[in-house]
């Protein structure tokens, strides 16, 4: 679903990726680790084609980024550092608004199944602005998974959630993945990401690094620190 | 790498500068001395040739900056984008010349500095888009992004200048116009004698050469620039 | 093409929305407005013979003052939290965006020319409401939008955006005012239109070619 070759992407005269190989098959869970600034967010964003590869290919689903990036993004569902919702707005009144942008159907019925499932219901008529950290976080998770995205792009999607969000955002993952979904999602929990992934992908000095995934933590820990060393 | 080149000045260059600098003398001699006195304005009117051959330089300067911008959008290339700063950089220079030299005609034929004239106005307002473009890049960080939003806005820009002139020209102008057919109502017409279309076209082949000479200059530290940056990003890491 | 307008809707729609929650935006425009024009009334001191001529060349002035305000914030609010980024992400041409926000736009600075044209009418005792004179405000409102939006979406991504916008906008935004002003004040003397037309082509012209660089530019101006 994933396919990416020789990708490379400079700031300026900083490359953050170098050379960049990575395919992520139907119903995969892949995890992303890497310390700060590896550039696992830039490439996550370039896969949600919200920034350009200055060398490489990139497909997704098989279209070719960026001559296709527009029919890809309705099968791409992304959740960043950021929820990308409107504070202005209530819970509902982004999602719907993100409904009518993706041409959802029966958008309404959506929408509250979604609060529903990320436990907002009781809230929907608030501004997001009175969210706490974690509370957007679910919105913007409702709001990635809205149009039912074949791949998903997550960028430390636990982050700010508590227990019971951290849960919901598992059993979520798991489920979308059981589905036939591709998954690929960022993040620092080593736990977490053996518990989740099939296949762990570590980032370092720009590009990628294997690990199965029957490993012990200890075992994680210390490929992923000889990996750091190997590629930095 | 091609940035090798860079670092001796090229002969031909070294040539150039010493042909313009004849040129422009010769040009000056030509416009103080050669050239008759115009019968009416008086010794003032000898500004014109260097005023004219200013405006033209600059303008010249900007039509290929806009052209170098369009490429840079089409087929982005960071040579497209030096040579297009470079390019604001000289017209910037040269309309300022020719603005400034017009005033001073303007003062003892049209009794003022300054008018409201379309050619006045618009050559200003130019002068301002391309500051506005220098700010532009000012504020960008990513050099990438930074020579996008340039191309961009000297697009714009160069749309909205012949709309500016033709606004303005709606209503009447006194702007002499030297080439070409004069409106009846401008001030400070004058024909043309031998003499003065020799010196007149030795000015514009002169400026032209200088401002080349200039452009090359410009564009030689543009990527001398650029060099600086990459050592500095080589030698502390940002 | 009717995603491409669903999505330009949905913009819109979302952005008055936005406003509707707060209203600050439209506040805080038409009180500056109302200010700009008691700032011209002093400095010009507006007596009845120089106000006929004048009120065209101080209401273009104040709404293009004014405007600014709302073109800042039409992106600051889309860049406060990386909404953008939400708006990129939809399966739609790049280009609905920036149409869906211009069209906000110019429904902002009408709607703030809709409050402050009766109040000047009434300090100065012009009659503003003839069907010439709403045209142009029209037509000047979307060429105004039509260059600002897009000029605003780069201004969003330097340093300095407060600052820039206006520095960028005004020296290309000179023809539409010029025009504004010529074609208003000579509907407000009552001049026959063969003396507007070429002051309103002008205004047409430049509202047909600022959106048609908008529609190349944009995902230019976007992309990361």
């Amino acid at each position: 679903m994933i396919s990416v070759s020789g990708l490379s992407k400079r700031y300026g005269y900083r490359l953050v990726l170098r050379d960049l190989d990575l395919r992520v098959g139907r119903g995969e869970i892949v995890a992303l680790l890497g310390p700060n600034g590896a550039g696992k967010s830039t490439l996550l964003r370039i896969l949600a084609t919200l920034s350009h590869p200055t060398f490489g290919q990139v497909e997704i689903a098989g279209l070719s980024l960026p001559i296709h990036a527009a029919s890809a993004r309705g099968l791409l569902g992304y959740l960043g550092h950021q929820p990308l919702l409107y504070e202005d707005l209530t819970a509902e009144q982004n999602l719907h608004f993100f409904a009518r942008l993706y041409l959802i159907p029966r958008a309404r019925k959506r929408v509250d199944e979604l609060l529903d499932l990320v436990g907002l219901e009781s809230r929907r008529t608030e501004q997001a602005r009175a969210f706490s950290r974690g509370m957007q976080q679910r919105l913007g998770i409702a709001r990635a998974i809205l149009h039912k995205p074949k791949i998903l792009l997550l960028d430390e999607p636990h982050s700010g959630l508590d227990k019971s969000g951290a849960e919901m955002m598992d059993k979520l993952l798991r489920e979308t993945a059981k589905k036939g979904n591709t998954i690929l999602f960022a993040t620092h929990d080593q736990h977490r990401a053996l518990a989740l992934a099939k296949r762990i992908e570590v980032l370092a000095g720009g590009s990628l690094v294997s690990l199965g995934r029957k490993l012990s933590v200890a075992q994680l820990s210390a490929q992923y620190d000889r990996a750091q060393r190997a590629n930095g | 790498m091609a940035l090798k080149s860079l670092d001796r000045k090229p002969r031909s260059l070294s040539a150039l500068d010493i042909f313009s600098f004849l040129l422009v003398s010769a040009a000056t001699y030509l416009a103080l001395v050669y050239a008759p006195t115009e019968s009416v304005m008086g010794p003032v009117q000898r500004i014109f040739y260097f005023h004219a051959s200013a405006g033209w330089v600059g303008m010249v300067a900007f039509i290929a900056a806009a052209v170098a911008s369009l490429i840079y959008l089409i087929r982005p290339n960071k040579k497209w984008d030096v040579f297009a700063v470079a390019a604001v950089e000289v017209g910037l220079v040269y309309s300022f010349i020719n603005i400034a030299t017009g005033s001073i005609w303007a003062r003892p034929i049209w009794n003022t500095w300054w008018t409201w004239d379309p050619r006045l106005v618009t050559a200003t307002v130019m002068e301002l888009v391309y500051f506005a473009y220098l700010l532009l890049r000012q504020g960008i960080e990513d050099p990438e992004r930074r020579a996008r939003f340039g191309a961009i806005y000297a697009l714009l820009g160069s749309a909205s200048v012949p709309l500016t002139y033709m606004s303005i020209r709606i209503w009447r102008t006194i702007h002499p116009v030297v080439i070409g057919s004069g409106s009846p109502s401008a001030q400070g017409d004058f024909d043309m004698t031998s003499t003065m279309v020799f010196t007149l076209l030795f000015s514009f082949v002169a400026f032209t050469v200088l401002g080349t000479t200039v452009l090359w200059h410009r564009i030689r530290l543009g990527w001398l620039g650029e060099r600086v940056e990459e050592l500095r990003y080589k030698a502390i890491g940002f | 093409m009717v995603n491409y307008f669903s999505a330009l809707f949905s913009i819109l729609r979302k952005d008055l929305a936005v406003e509707w929650r707060s209203r600050q935006l439209l506040t805080a425009m038409l009180v500056f407005s109302v200010l700009i024009i008691l700032i011209f009334n002093f400095a010009l001191e507006l007596d009845a013979r120089l106000r006929a001529e004048v009120s065209a060349g101080v209401l273009w002035a104040t709404f293009a003052f004014a405007g600014t305000l709302g073109l800042n914030r039409s992106m600051a609010i889309e860049k406060e939290h990386s909404s953008l980024d939400g708006l990129l992400l939809a399966p739609v041409d790049r280009s609905a965006i920036y149409f869906g926000k211009t069209t906000a736009n110019t429904v902002f600075i009408l709607v703030v020319e809709l409050f402050t044209l009766p109040i000047y009418a009434v300090l100065y005792n012009v009659n503003l409401f003839t069907p010439g004179f709403l045209i142009v405000i029209i037509l000047g409102s979307w060429a105004y939008s039509a260059i600002g939006t897009l000029l605003a979406a780069m201004a969003a991504q330097a340093r300095n955006r407060e600052l820039l916008l206006p520095v960028l906008l005004f020296p290309v935004l000179i023809p539409v005012l010029v025009a504004a002003v010529r074609a208003s004040t000579g509907i407000l003397d009552g001049l026959e239109m063969v003396y507007i037309w070429p002051s309103l082509n002008i205004i047409i012209a430049y509202g047909l070619i600022m959106p048609v660089l908008g529609y190349m530019f944009f995902d230019l101006i976007v992309k990361d």
